[in-house]
């Protein structure tokens, strides 16, 4: 303690507590956010209506109505089709918390995935609406990666970033990243047009179309995407270039110059 | 080593005063200037196996920039260009641009720090100081310099014959005119071409994804469309001057949403089409919201309300987004019923 | 003239090559005159003072790999059809430039290095150029002789942001198209020649077929040649000048103190050269810059959201972005106000600065020259305004990746844009004030430090029991340093009726100055520095404080 309080008056330690303060916001931070990772497979059992109309009861009919009728805290189920409850319930939005901010945010799923298709199924029997896509429809054989491309720059990127790392919306929304989205949640967004999100219905996306988005955002946006020119930044574009240049380019040549105008050390009589 | 290493008898008896000093402790003025400090030796000075040692870093330190080279030529001659290597924690990157900037950068750092370690422990460091000298001229160069002025000027003659003086300055005003001319052929004048596009009654509307024309049925409530005009070919030779202009944003609304009875009478059972061009600079707007009907520009945030003339709600551009009124053809496909009533895109002064 | 008989003795064949080579030389060229006020040239140590070089360097860089670039850039808008080895664009319409670019980045060997290396050194360079700019500022060293200097720095600021715009411009992708965009959409806005301007800037209507062809001649030739020749008089006023110093023992206006450009200089500034090309070089390697490849080609019907130009166009950015959609309409005339304003105010913003010495100058109505640098406390105005300015430069970056910060910190973006509306006009007044404090605070701690020396941190207990902190007493030399600076009288309108009782007219740009003046250096506005009679009666035994 006595070898800290003499240092107090040290030029430099206002610089250290700041540096402590700001570790310690954001270490907090990071301890408090919340993490979550969607996570579905693909096993696909047949399920009775009935046992999703008993989950739906004890879960989700407080806000959407015993019937899928809706109420005022939540929309109407009727003809959402399973597509939209495999999506809201796969990527853990649903069940939303009672407060949310200014969209429902990916989260820890909450059921697995058989009670998502019983779920599914239920809501399904309610109203006609889109199914839950099959592997062939989402998967990568015979996409045309660079189609994918043009039409993700079309029709998505303008919310979702070249390479969907997602971007801000009006008052507080926002369109979330893409990656680690499972191609089929993927496909389903784009069908059912969750929250805030314009649906692309098979009329004017179509299914190609969409096995082609699919195929492009796992080539530039998935673990395996390879970044030739070295770190990635965020894939932000300049802003995270700008900070990178003056804070790695400018900060690194500074240090140099302050070492090459240094006074070298020198000797002294003992 | 630590300065206690140092043999006693290698420190000089007197250390050297940096030359240049002025000033000496002054009991009338504390504040004076004392003067150069005297200089001080580093260990290099006094110890020559310290110095040895600074002289074989240097060595070190130009040795590993030959070897960089070196292992720069063969990671040009050996890596194949579309190699792609995992380093952590940078992730999958092309190995021939890792090994040649790194080569690269330890060639080019070493030579540097080579130079600076030689020059800050083996270089001299006695500080000098130098005089310097008023930047102005004396009095009597000042003098000289008018006076030859004013005679060269008088033999010249300017002052007096006015009408050299007078039409010289004409001539050489006016000739740039000519350059200023010569920049004519670089474009066109503007005319009317801001405020058409290709959009013309009967010409239908094509999908941009799929390049087939529209029918209502196709679009769904709280979906999403690109449009462009019948005929337009993304291989045609004027594609990206027409697209520029002509881009087409679709969306369908319940009409009881529609607040603006404009909006209304220009759209086909609650599907509207506006300019997919920003009316602040232009750019591709298109963050539609589909609950609150918002869309909003992803360059400066403009946002318009679809629901209500495309009205701006934030942001800063000055007017709604152009409708196109459109209709249905007698095959049942979505038409455009006329271009654009005013100006797509940014505003300009003709614009009005 | 006997030269030849005076030359013969020299040149018998004992004197060594190099020098043989420098007789030579010098019969031709003169040199000898030049190397003898020039090569055991001064420069003094700072690292500050090396900023300029960081500049001087990147740029040299920059136009080192420039020139390769330009071996394999095809400056063309004509389509093609992508055949190269990057797969998520084959097949796909772009541009030759475009085309070209990808060309460089995937099947040249090295050429994305040379491309990264040239991206990494310009955002650096121009980083370099405003450091070095406000290290000038605040130190004063724009000050008589170096107005000039001063400008010619100011405006490699403002080309070198241009060089850039239109470097960033000619590959003709997605975010850099986009770009392009928002400057046609700029000049449109411009009252009566926007539209002419426009057109023949692109050729007619946007895009056209001819702007990446036009900014490539722009970008390698005019702005460049034009910086080049700036930068070598800039480089010459500087010897000329000799360089400033900070306050210090043996440090006057009249002299320089520091170490001769043989060898000290040529070894620290030389190596430095290779540390900057080698820092950016390995930059380049770990680190991806505008990855074309990742946006695509231009097409003016797609958009990515995070749309924004590099970091030195932020400011202008930001000015764009929280501006709000002022349009007027009159006699068949649109004034574009939300688009203009902000465009006069990238010029006003970026004047304020270049203009400021001249007022300062005209303020202090000081006519001699300025060799030692101030400290930025010892001119609390003048930091205060380069400080208010940051500001305004800073809230203009802040609001040009409004939507960034609304991503990463989980804001509404609206509200970004509104902290940044109201910042634009509160931030800079707020920082005036704050900073203008601070300063004058320092300026105490120096006074008392000077009067009472410094605080020791040891306590010590008197025998009556009260508890005093030891005071070291300063040495000569940091008495001198604190005390070096010079400070101004405010001026005074002085009498305004003359002796024979006629009055005298009183300007208003002399009223104008004069408040000014105050502001500058009056009671409040600046701490007296200690005199050598108050020093005197404090340490003749007075007692401690």
């Amino acid at each position: 303690m006595k070898k800290l309080s003499a240092r107090r008056r040290h030029p430099l330690a206002a610089v250290v507590v700041l540096l402590l303060a700001l570790a310690a916001t954001g270490g907090l931070y990071a301890a408090f956010a919340p993490a979550g990772k969607a996570q579905a497979d693909d096993s696909a059992q047949s399920l009775t209506i009935k046992e999703g109309k008993k989950l739906y009861e004890v879960g989700c009919a407080s806000c959407h109505g015993t019937g899928g009728q809706g109420s005022s805290d939540g929309p109407s189920l009727v003809g959402v089709g399973a597509a939209a409850v495999d999506f809201q319930v796969g990527t853990g939005r649903m069940p939303a918390a009672t407060s949310q901010g200014a969209q429902v945010p990916r989260k820890k799923v909450v059921y697995n995935q058989t009670q998502i298709d019983q779920l599914a199924a239920y809501i399904a029997s309610l109203g006609a609406g889109p199914n839950v896509p099959t592997k062939e429809q989402y998967g990568p054989d015979g996409a045309d990666i660079a189609k994918g491309g043009e039409l993700f720059r079309t029709n998505c990127a303008q919310c979702h970033n070249f390479t969907g790392k997602g971007g801000a919306l009006t008052k507080g929304k926002y369109a979330p990243t893409l990656e680690g989205v499972d191609p089929k949640h993927i496909y389903e967004a784009m069908q059912t047009g969750p929250q805030n999100m314009p649906s692309f219905p098979d009329t004017t996306l179509s299914e190609k179309n969409k096995k082609d988005i699919i195929a492009y955002l796992h080539s530039v946006d998935s673990s395996e995407t390879t970044n030739p020119g070295g770190l990635e930044l965020g894939g932000l574009g300049p802003v995270s270039e700008g900070l990178f240049a003056w804070i790695f380019g400018l900060g690194a040549l500074i240090a140099v110059a302050v070492w090459v105008a240094a006074r070298t050390a020198k000797a002294k009589k003992s | 080593m630590s300065s206690q290493d140092i043999p006693e008898e290698n420190l000089p008896a007197e250390q050297d005063h940096a030359h240049g000093a002025v000033g000496v402790a002054d009991e009338e003025n504390p504040f004076a200037d004392p003067g150069l400090p005297p200089h001080e030796h580093r260990i290099q000075d006094i110890d020559e196996r310290a110095a040895k040692r600074s002289e074989r870093m240097v060595a070190l330190l130009f040795t590993v920039s030959m070897l960089a080279t070196i292992g720069f030529i063969v990671a040009y001659l050996v890596i194949p260009n579309d190699k792609s290597i995992f380093v952590f924690p940078i992730g999958h990157i092309s190995a021939m641009n890792f090994a040649l900037g790194l080569t690269l950068g330890a060639a080019l750092f070493c030579i540097g720090a080579g130079a600076v370690h030689w020059a800050r422990t083996l270089m001299s460091d006695v500080e000098v100081a130098d005089d310097r000298h008023a930047i102005a001229a004396s009095p009597e160069v000042r003098a000289k310099v008018h006076a030859d002025f004013r005679q060269g000027a008088k033999e010249s003659a300017i002052g007096r014959r006015g009408l050299i003086r007078t039409t010289m300055f004409g001539a050489l005003a006016l000739v740039p005119l000519s350059g200023v001319m010569l920049l004519g052929g670089l474009g066109p004048k503007p005319g009317t071409m801001l405020r058409h596009t290709l959009w013309a009654k009967g010409k239908r509307l094509i999908n941009m994804n799929t390049n087939q024309p529209l029918r209502p049925e196709d679009v769904a409530v709280g979906s999403l469309t690109f449009a462009k005009p019948d005929g337009l070919e993304e291989t045609d030779e004027d594609f990206q001057n027409e697209i520029a202009k002509a881009a087409l944003m679709i969306v369908r609304l319940q009409p009881d949403n529609i607040k603006d009875k404009r909006e209304l009478d220009w759209s086909h059972e609650g599907i509207v089409a506006f300019s997919k061009i920003c009316t602040h600079v232009g750019c591709p707007i298109s963050l539609y919201e589909q609950q609150t009907h918002h869309v909003l520009c992803p360059c400066h945030q403009s946002t318009f309300d679809l629901s209500d003339g495309a009205r701006v709600i934030f942001g800063p551009a000055g007017h709604a987004l152009p409708q196109l009124h459109i209709g249905v053809d007698s095959d049942g496909y979505l038409q455009a019923l006329g271009d654009f009533e005013e100006p797509v895109g940014p505003a300009f002064w003709e614009r009005g | 003239m006997s030269t030849a008989a005076n030359e013969t003795p020299r040149s018998r064949g004992k004197a060594p090559a190099g020098e043989r080579i420098a007789d030579w030389a010098d019969g031709r060229l003169g040199i000898y005159s030049l190397a003898k006020s020039n090569m055991r040239k001064i420069f003094p140590d700072h690292w500050s003072f090396m900023l300029g070089e960081v500049c001087m360097y990147s740029f040299i860089i920059i136009i080192l790999t420039g020139v390769y670039l330009t071996l394999f850039f095809h400056p063309s808008m004509n389509e093609v059809e992508y055949h190269g080895s990057y797969v998520p664009l084959q097949g796909q319409l772009m541009s030759e430039a475009f085309n070209s670019t990808l060309h460089i980045s995937f099947d040249v060997r090295g050429g994305l290095l040379v491309r990264q290396i040239h991206h990494w050194a310009a955002l650096i360079f121009l980083a370099g150029m405003f450091v070095h700019m406000m290290r000038v500022f605040f130190t004063g060293a724009f000050r008589k002789p170096r107005e000039i200097n001063w400008l010619f720095g100011f405006l490699l600021f403002v080309l070198g942001m241009f060089t850039g715009f239109t470097g960033y411009s000619l590959p003709d992708d997605l975010l850099s198209g986009t770009g392009v965009r928002f400057t046609e959409g700029a000049i449109l806005s411009m009252p009566i020649v926007g539209t002419y301007i426009s057109m023949f800037l692109f050729g007619g209507e946007f895009p056209g077929h001819d702007f990446v062809a036009r900014f490539y001649s722009i970008h390698i030739l005019l702005l460049p040649g034009i910086m080049l020749g700036l930068m070598v008089a800039h480089l010459i006023l500087v010897f000329y000048h000799k360089h400033t110093q900070f306050a210090g023992p043996g440090k006057t206006e009249k002299n320089v103190v520091g170490m001769p450009l043989l060898p000290v200089y040529m070894a620290k500034a030389g190596g430095f050269f290779f540390l900057v090309f080698g820092v950016i070089a390995a930059i380049a390697a770990v680190a991806q810059i505008n990855p074309i490849w990742a946006m695509g080609p231009y097409r003016p019907d797609q958009v990515s959201t995070g749309a924004q130009p590099d970091w030195y166009m932020g400011f202008a950015e930001g000015l764009v972005r929280y501006m709000p959609g002022w349009e007027i309409n009159f006699w068949g005339h649109t004034l574009v106000l939300g688009v203009f304003i902000p465009l006069v105010l990238f010029g006003l913003v970026l004047a304020a600065i270049a203009v400021y010495p001249f007022i300062e100058s005209w303020v202090t109505g000081d006519k001699s020259e300025h060799h030692i640098l101030d400290r930025p406390r010892n001119a609390p105005t003048r930091t205060a305004f380069g400080v208010a300015w940051v500001t305004v430069y800073m809230i203009g970056l802040v609001g040009g990746g409004n939507d960034l910060w609304a991503t990463h910190f989980h804001l509404s973006i609206n509200a970004v844009t509104w902290f940044v509306r109201i910042g634009f006009f509160a931030g800079p007044v707020i920082a005036f004030i704050v900073t203008k404090r601070i300063c004058l605070g320092l300026q105490r701690r120096d006074r008392d430090k000077v009067l009472h020396g410094r605080e020791t941190g040891i306590i010590k207990r008197l025998p009556h029991g009260e508890f005093i902190e030891v005071h070291e007493p300063l040495s000569q030399e940091q008495l001198h340093t604190l005390t070096a600076h010079h400070q101004y009288e405010p001026a005074e309108i002085g009498p305004t009726v003359d002796e024979n009782g006629v009055e005298r007219k009183v300007g208003a740009s002399e009223k104008l100055r004069a408040k000014l003046s105050h502001a500058y250096y009056g009671e409040d506005n600046q701490i007296p520095k200690p005199t050598v009679e108050e020093y005197k009666e404090i340490t003749s035994g007075h007692g401690h404080h």
